[in-house]
C-alpha cells in the first residue's frame, strides 16, 4: 500500500493555483500580478535569477506570508488567509536547501517527528516497533539504499533529501516543493533523485522544482515559469524548455547605468591567487587576479563558493593549497591577523553576525582592528577614539546622533559604512566586499558605490563578490565568474551583459 | 555617570543602593553590625573573596566558566604551606612558586577550552575534581598546617595583619581590584576580552587573536586564584584538604553575576564584581548578626541573588523596549 498515494488521482486536477499575487514590501514589490498553478502528477519548473521573486513566491506558498494581493486557491477551495498548518493540512511540503533534520535521530524518528505512533496508555513511549513500520514503505518506494534505523548524521546530503522526502510524503504531500535540490548533489545522485521525481509524478503529486541548473530544469519539468523582477515573464511549454530559450527568459531586464571608470589606468597585480584551493571545494583550484585601482567583480550563483573563497583568503579557513601573492610577494595567511598586518581586509557577507558587533558602541566598533590608534601607553584614550569614530562617521556620512550609540540602532547601509570605516581607518592594500549591499536601500548603496570607486581610484584593489546583476555589471571593471567552485571564465567591460555572466554561471562555455 | 575614569553604570548605583539599604536595616535591628571588630572581619572576608571573585568575572566575560576554583584553593593552599612549614624554600619564593603554578592551570585550562574544543564547564568540572583529590593525596587526607611554635611574622603580617583594623586582605584585594579594572576597562586585552566574549565571531573577522584572548582569562583568574589560596592558607593557618574552599567557586560566580556578568559572555565590570563580593559578605553577616540559623545562610544567598537577576532583568527588558521604541520612531 502506497499511504501517500493521493485519494483521486485524476492527472488534470489542479492541485494548487495562485492568480493575480502582489507582493509589496516598504520600498518594493517583490512580486506583481503572479499567476502559477500546478496540477496533480506535473512537474513545474521555477527559474529566475537571484532576487527574481523566488523566495517570496514560496514563502506564500508555504503560508508564511500573506500576499497583498490576489487569491490563492488549495485543492478548489480558495483560501485567503493560508497559514503554514493551512498549508501543510492542505499538502504541500518543502525540501528546502537547508535540511531540517535531526542528525541524532533516526531515519524514522525524522520521518514521524512530532507524530510518534505511541504505546503504554499514559506513560507515551514511542513504539518503535510501528514507528520503523510506517517508515519503511516510505524509503522503498523512494528507493532509498539506507535503513530506518540509520542516524541521520551518518547519511551523505544526498540520502538526507530522502528522507525530507519521505517525511513529506508521511505527511500525504500533494505538492512538493524542491529548493535547490541538486545544488550540492553529484551526478549520479541528481540522476537518482530525478528519478524520484519522476516516480513521485507517476503517483500523481504535485511538483515545483526550483533550479539553477538549467539543464536538469530541462529534464524533468513539463512546464517552465521564469520569473523576472517579481513578474512572470514567460511560460514554457514542454517544447519550448530548451537552456537558451530559458536564459534569455530570464535576463533583459533594464540596468540602470551605474558605471563610473576608475580615474586612472589600473595598476600592478596587487592580489594573485594561483592555483588556490578551498576545503570547500577541494577538487577544484582557483587562480584570480585583482590589480592596484580595479574594482574586480565575482560573480556566480549562490553556492559556487565566492564567500568560501574569500574567507581562505583572509585567513578564517586555511587554503588545502596553492599561493596568495599580495603585492607580488607570496605570503602566507593563516589568520585574519596576518591579512590585515598586510593590508588585506574583508567585508563579510553577514554583517550582523561577522561584520559588528552589534552591541558595542559605533565608536568601539570602528577601532576594534586598529586598537593601536586609540591607545597610548598601553591604556585606552577614550578621547582618541571618539575622535577616530567622528571622524570616520563625517567622512563616510554615516547617520548616528552619536558615535557612542549602539551598532544595532543604526540602519542596514549606516551599518556597513561602519564595517568599512573599521578598515579605512587603516590602510587598505586589497579589500575584499561579500554582497556589499545586501540588504540596503537605494540611496546608502550608492553611497557604498561612490566610496568603492574612489577606494580603488586611491590605489586600492578592490574583489566584490555580488550575486545583483545589476551591481555586478554597473560597478566592476572586470568581472569573474564562478562555477562549482572554480573561475569558469572572466568578463571584460566589452563583454558584460547578463547572458554572459549567467551562462558562466551555469557552467555553459562562452562561443 | 563617571567615577575616577571609569563609568558607572546603573546596575552598579542599583547594587551600592541595595548594600546600603541592607546594611541600614541590619544596622539598626543589630548595632552590633557597625562595631569595629564586626566590620574589620566582615572586610576580612570581603577581601579573600574578592580576589578570587575578580579572577572569575574574566573567565565569565570570555563566555567560560571556572569551577576548579574551590579546589585550587584547597590544592595551592595545602602546597604552599608545606613549601613554608617545611622550610622548603623562603616564604617569598613559595609565593612565586604558588602563583606560577595557578597560572599553569589556567593555561592548561584555556588551552583545552581553546585549542581542544571542550566545553569550559567540563574542562573546569574536571579540574575541580583532580584537584581536590590531589590536594587530598598529597597530605594522605590529614589536615595541612604549621608545626607547634614555627613562626613567620613577616609573612603572618603581609597577609594576615591589620592596618589600623584594616585587614590587609581587603588592602590587597583593592590593590587587585584597581589593577584588574585598569586591565579590564582600559587595557587592550581588555576591549578584545569583551568583544570575544560577546561575538567571538565578528571579533575574528577583525583579527582578533580569540585563542589567546580567552586563554589569557584562564590565566588571570586561576593566577588570582592562586593569590587569593595564600591568603585563605594563611588566614585558615590549616587546611583540611577535603573540604578546604569548598563551594568557593559558586561565590565567585555569584559575586560575578551579581556584579553584572552575563553568563553569555561579554558582559561585566569590576566594580560591579566587587560590589557583588561585598554584598555577599554582608548577608553572610546578616544571617550570624540578625539569629538566622546559620543553616538558612545559603538559602538567603540563593534567594537574594534569584530575587536581584530577575529584577535586573526586569529592568533590562524595559529599557530594551524603550531603545526600540526610539529606534523605530
Amino acid at each position: 500500500m502506497m499511504q501517500w498515494r493521493p485519494q483521486n488521482p485524476s492527472i488534470a486536477e489542479t492541485l494548487f493555483s495562485l492568480s493575480r499575487v502582489t507582493k509589496h514590501y516598504p520600498g518594493v514589490t517583490a512580486l506583481r500580478d503572479v499567476d502559477l498553478s500546478v496540477s496533480a502528477g506535473e512537474v513545474v519548473g521555477l527559474i529566475g535569477e537571484n532576487g527574481a521573486g523566488k523566495s517570496t513566491l514560496m514563502n506564500i506558498l508555504g503560508g508564511v506570508t500573506v500576499p497583498s494581493s490576489g487569491t490563492i486557491h488549495l485543492n478548489g477551495e480558495e483560501r485567503p488567509n493560508l497559514t503554514v498548518p493551512d498549508a501543510i493540512k492542505g499538502g504541500i511540503a518543502f525540501v528546502h536547501q537547508e535540511l531540517n533534520l535531526f542528525e541524532n535521530l533516526s531515519v524514522a524518528a525524522n520521518i514521524m517527528i512530532g507524530r510518534e505512533p505511541l504505546v503504554g496508555g499514559p506513560l507515551r513511549l514511542v513504539d518503535r516497533k510501528r514507528l520503523r513500520e510506517l517508515a519503511e514503505p516510505l524509503l522503498v518506494q523512494l528507493g532509498a539504499d539506507f535503513g530506518t534505523d540509520t542516524l541521520v548524521a551518518e547519511l551523505t546530503l544526498a540520502q538526507r533529501q530522502l528522507v525530507e522526502i519521505a517525511k513529506a510524503l508521511s505527511l500525504n504531500a500533494r505538492i512538493l516543493i524542491l529548493d535547490e535540490p541538486t545544488s550540492s548533489l553529484t551526478v549520479t545522485e541528481t540522476d537518482r533523485l530525478l528519478r524520484v521525481v519522476a516516480r513521485l509524478k507517476a503517483n500523481g503529486v504535485g511538483v515545483i522544482f526550483i533550479s539553477h541548473r538549467l539543464g536538469e530544469v530541462k529534464r524533468c519539468a513539463d512546464r517552465v515559469i521564469v520569473l523576472r523582477d517579481g513578474r512572470v515573464v514567460a511560460e514554457l511549454g514542454h517544447e519550448m524548455i530548451e537552456q537558451e530559450i530559458m536564459i534569455r527568459h530570464m535576463i533583459g531586464r533594464e540596468l540602470k547605468m551605474l558605471y563610473r571608470p576608475p580615474a586612472e589606468p589600473v595598476g600592478d597585480k596587487m592580489l594573485e591567487l594561483v592555483g588556490l584551493r578551498t576545503a570547500y571545494r577541494p577538487d577544484r583550484s582557483i587562480s584570480l587576479d585583482v590589480r592596484q585601482g580595479e574594482i574586480l567583480g565575482l560573480a556566480g550563483l549562490v553556492g559556487s563558493g565566492r564567500t568560501e573563497l574569500a574567507r581562505t583568503v583572509f585567513g578564517i579557513e586555511p587554503p588545502l593549497a596553492g599561493e596568495i601573492r599580495v603585492g607580488g610577494e607570496t605570503v602566507a595567511i593563516n589568520k585574519p591577523a596576518a591579512a590585515i598586518a598586510l593590508g588585506l581586509y574583508l567585508v563579510p557577507e553577514d554583517r550582523k553576525r561577522s561584520g559588528l558587533l552589534l552591541d558595542f558602541s559605533v565608536a568601539k566598533n570602528v577601532s576594534l582592528a586598529n586598537l593601536s590608534a586609540v591607545v597610548s601607553r598601553g591604556l585606552f584614550d577614550a578621547a582618541a577614539e571618539t575622535r577616530l569614530a567622528w571622524k570616520w562617521k563625517d567622512r563616510l556620512a554615516i547617520r548616528c546622533s552619536d558615535t557612542k550609540v549602539p551598532a544595532a540602532s543604526l540602519s542596514g547601509g549606516n551599518q556597513q559604512k561602519v564595517v568599512l570605516a573599521k578598515w579605512l581607518s587603516m590602510t587598505p592594500r586589497v579589500l575584499i566586499f561579500d554582497e556589499p549591499t545586501r540588504g540596503i536601500d537605494v540611496g546608502a548603496k550608492h553611497e557604498i558605490y561612490t566610496l568603492m570607486r574612489s577606494l580603488a581610484d586611491s590605489g586600492t584593489a578592490i574583489l566584490m563578490i555580488s550575486s545583483d546583476m545589476e551591481e555586478v555589471i554597473g560597478v566592476s571593471d572586470c568581472i569573474a565568474v564562478m562555477h562549482e567552485g572554480a573561475i569558469s571564465g572572466t568578463l571584460t567591460r566589452d563583454c558584460f551583459s547578463e547572458e554572459n555572466i549567467l551562462s558562466l554561471a551555469v557552467g555553459r562555455v562562452l562561443n | 555617570m563617571r567615577f575616577g575614569g571609569f563609568a558607572v553604570n546603573r546596575k552598579d548605583l542599583g547594587l551600592l543602593v541595595l548594600i546600603l539599604v541592607i546594611g541600614i536595616v541590619v544596622a539598626l535591628i543589630n548595632p552590633r553590625f557597625l562595631s569595629p571588630v564586626n566590620l574589620s572581619n566582615t572586610a576580612n572576608l570581603i577581601g579573600l573573596f574578592g580576589i578570587f571573585a575578580l579572577g572569575q568575572a574574566f573567565v565569565i566575560i570570555s563566555g567560560g566558566i571556572e569551577l576548579s576554583v574551590g579546589s585550587i584553593i584547597a590544592l595551592l593552599g595545602v602546597v604552599f604551606l608545606d613549601l613554608v612549614a617545611g622550610n622548603t624554600m623562603p616564604w617569598g619564593a613559595a609565593m612565586i612558586v604558588v602563583i606560577a603554578l595557578g597560572c599553569l592551570m589556567g593555561l592548561v585550562h584555556g588551552f583545552l577550552v581553546t585549542r581542544m574544543g571542550l566545553q569550559p564547564f567540563v574542562v573546569t568540572l574536571c579540574g575541580l575534581l583532580v584537584y581536590r583529590g590531589i590536594a587530598r593525596y598529597y597530605t594522605n587526607d590529614a589536615t595541612a598546617g604549621f608545626p607547634f611554635g614555627a613562626s613567620f611574622p613577616w609573612l603572618e603580617w603581609l597577609t594576615a595583619g591589620r592596618f589600623y583594623g584594616i585587614p590587609h586582605s581587603l588592602v590587597m584585594f583593592v590593590i587587585l581590584a584597581g589593577i584588574m579594572a585598569v586591565v579590564l576597562h582600559r587595557s587592550v586585552f581588555g576591549r578584545r576580552l569583551f568583544a570575544v566574549g560577546k561575538n567571538e565571531e565578528a571579533a575574528r573577522y577583525s583579527g582578533i587573536d580569540t585563542v589567546r584572548t580567552t586563554v589569557t582569562a584562564y590565566v588571570i583568574c586561576c593566577g588570582l586564584t592562586a593569590v587569593a589560596a595564600i591568603f585563605i592558607a594563611m588566614y585558615t593557618r590549616s587546611i583540611s584538604p577535603s573540604s578546604h574552599g569548598n563551594f568557593y567557586e559558586l561565590y565567585a560566580i555569584a559575586a560575578a553575576v551579581l556584579g553584572g556578568c552575563s553568563l553569555r559572555g561579554g558582559e561585566g565590570s569590576i566594580l560591579g564584581v566587587v560590589l557583588g563580593t561585598v554584598l555577599l559578605q554582608v548577608l553572610q553577616n546578616l544571617v550570624n548578626l540578625l539569629g538566622i540559623p546559620s543553616s538558612l545562610n545559603f538559602a538567603v544567598m540563593g534567594s537574594v541573588i534569584l530575587i536581584g537577576v530577575l529584577v535586573d532583568q526586569q529592568f533590562a527588558q524595559r529599557r530594551q523596549r524603550i531603545v526600540r521604541a526610539r529606534s523605530v520612531a
